[in-house]
């Protein structure tokens, strides 16, 4: 069975690929979503706005297979970055959006808590495992992941939330409900942490 | 709280890579893929490669060289030198560029800025910014430092900030390669105008200099080359360094094997 990276014209899809190789997997980018049936475990990368992210998602016919695979076939899902921003219900970026609605919550732009915040969140953060995860097996806490963002998710349910991080008045790095997985860094430029992420959940 | 970063540059100009003196006098430094190996395995931060050639010889970006080499980088890669539209960011982005660098082309086509934001998110709009002190005082330079703009670096910074830059890669040509330590004068200046990371560039030749950038300074990021290329000063190193003084660097699990690479 196949990683499926989902290529909907956004994104690091080389890195991701490259990565699930380090990590023992199998990628097979693709364009087609009739690819979710041979695949395992699926993978939502994306970099750029909220808007242009999911019209390109609907253009390509990504919608609903996703929304299928993920809540009746039970098919892991990891979105990374604006990946897991699109598995939220809406968001503004470039224009109010609905999202996946994987994760009841909604994508709202970073505020600075202090003068010495900077937004875009760029750089290496602590993520804090707030819940136990599969996920963050053999991680230590407060470990150091790459962030480059703006928004974040706020979910409406707090019980999906496995990760925070410190910036902003706090915000939601990673979560889970169900088999559909976020996390707002990036594990494919995280090494080596990022790696035993990506491990973790191609162990799902 | 977010971590200072220590990013090593490659400047590559025609087949390989080369470090030089005041954006002159340059010197080769190796090939690329094997320096993105061993960055990896010393735990950089981040990594930028900019093709100093392109501009000059009305090039574009070489998208192969970035998508063989930018899936081996296990960090974030920056990518710069030559690029002029934003049909050539979306190329440079799938073929594995994690953020997009651009400097001469804006001056005259600052909408460019702009629209690579609202396309790709300003997170991954690098504004890179070459300046030289002057008898009035420091003014910007496009085209690898050879033609002067008429902008200072803060009135320059604030416009590029106001665009949709996420970040701001700060030059300074003098003291490019000289390894005399950053013009903290002008890190700061430009630091204290803007409120997008700023990566300072251009002297860093100690552990000193990255630390005197970061906390006098105020930058959020140090970018050095000479330092790593022509010492035996590692990022590594580096940012132990910088925690014992208490500048928040990344923490990370280093393993024995990756110790004896030191």
């Amino acid at each position: 069975m196949k990683i499926l990276i989902i290529d909907y014209g956004l994104g690091n899809l080389a890195s991701v690929r490259r990565a699930v190789e380090e990590c023992g997997g199998d990628p097979l980018v693709s364009a087609l979503p009739a690819d979710i049936a041979r695949s395992s475990h699926l993978i939502l990368p994306g970099v750029g706005a909220f808007a242009d992210g999911m019209s390109l998602l609907r253009e390509r016919g990504w919608v609903e297979p996703l929304k299928a695979a993920v809540r009746d076939d039970r098919i892991p899902l990891l979105g990374i970055c604006l990946g897991m921003q699109l598995l939220a219900d809406r968001g503004d970026e470039g224009g109010e959006s609905d999202g996946l609605g994987l994760i009841p919550g909604v994508v709202e732009r970073l505020r600075p808590a202090g003068a010495e915040e900077r937004i875009p969140h760029v750089g290496w953060n602590a993520v804090r495992q707030v819940r136990p995860d599969a996920l963050f097996t053999g991680i230590p806490d407060e470990t150091d992941f790459y962030f480059v963002h703006s928004y974040a998710v706020r979910p409406a349910d707090a019980s999906v939330v496995i990760g925070m991080t410190p910036h902003a008045g706090g915000f939601v790095s990673a979560v889970r409900s169900g088999s559909a997985h976020g996390v707002q860094f990036h594990p494919e430029k995280s090494v080596p942490a990022g790696f035993t992420l990506l491990r973790n959940f191609l162990a799902v | 709280m977010l971590k200072r970063r220590v990013i090593p540059v490659m400047l590559w100009k025609d087949i390989g890579l080369v470090k030089g003196v005041g954006f002159d006098s340059w010197r080769r430094t190796g090939t690329i893929l094997p320096q993105i190996r061993v960055y990896n395995l010393r735990c950089v931060d981040e990594l930028i490669l900019l093709d100093i050639g392109a501009t000059a010889e009305g090039r574009e970006p070489d998208y192969e060289t970035i998508r063989d080499v930018a899936p081996e980088c296990f960090v974030p890669l920056t990518v710069g030198g030559g690029i002029r539209t934003l049909e050539q960011v979306g190329r440079l982005l799938l073929a594995g560029a994690d953020k997009i660098s651009i400097n001469s082309e804006v001056y005259s086509n600052p909408g460019l800025i702009t629209a690579i934001a609202r396309r790709y998110g300003s997170q991954c709009v690098v504004v890179s910014v070459d300046v030289r002190r002057t008898a009035d005082g420091y003014e910007c330079f496009r085209h690898s430092g050879s033609l002067a703009t008429g902008i200072g670096p803060v009135e320059w910074a604030i416009e590029a900030e106001r665009r949709g830059a996420g970040e701001l890669l700060l030059t300074s040509i003098e003291r490019d390669g000289t390894m005399t330590g950053y013009d903290l004068e002008l890190v700061k200046a430009v630091s204290d105008a803007v409120r997008i990371p700023v990566i300072a560039g251009g002297g860093a030749g100690t552990f000193e200099h990255l630390h005197d950038a970061l906390v006098c300074g105020g930058a959020s990021a140090v970018a050095a080359s000479s330092m790593f290329h022509f010492t035996q000063q590692t990022p590594l190193e580096a940012k132990e360094y910088l925690a014992a003084r208490g500048v928040p660097v990344r923490r990370f699990a280093v393993s024995g094997e990756r110790r004896t690479n030191r």
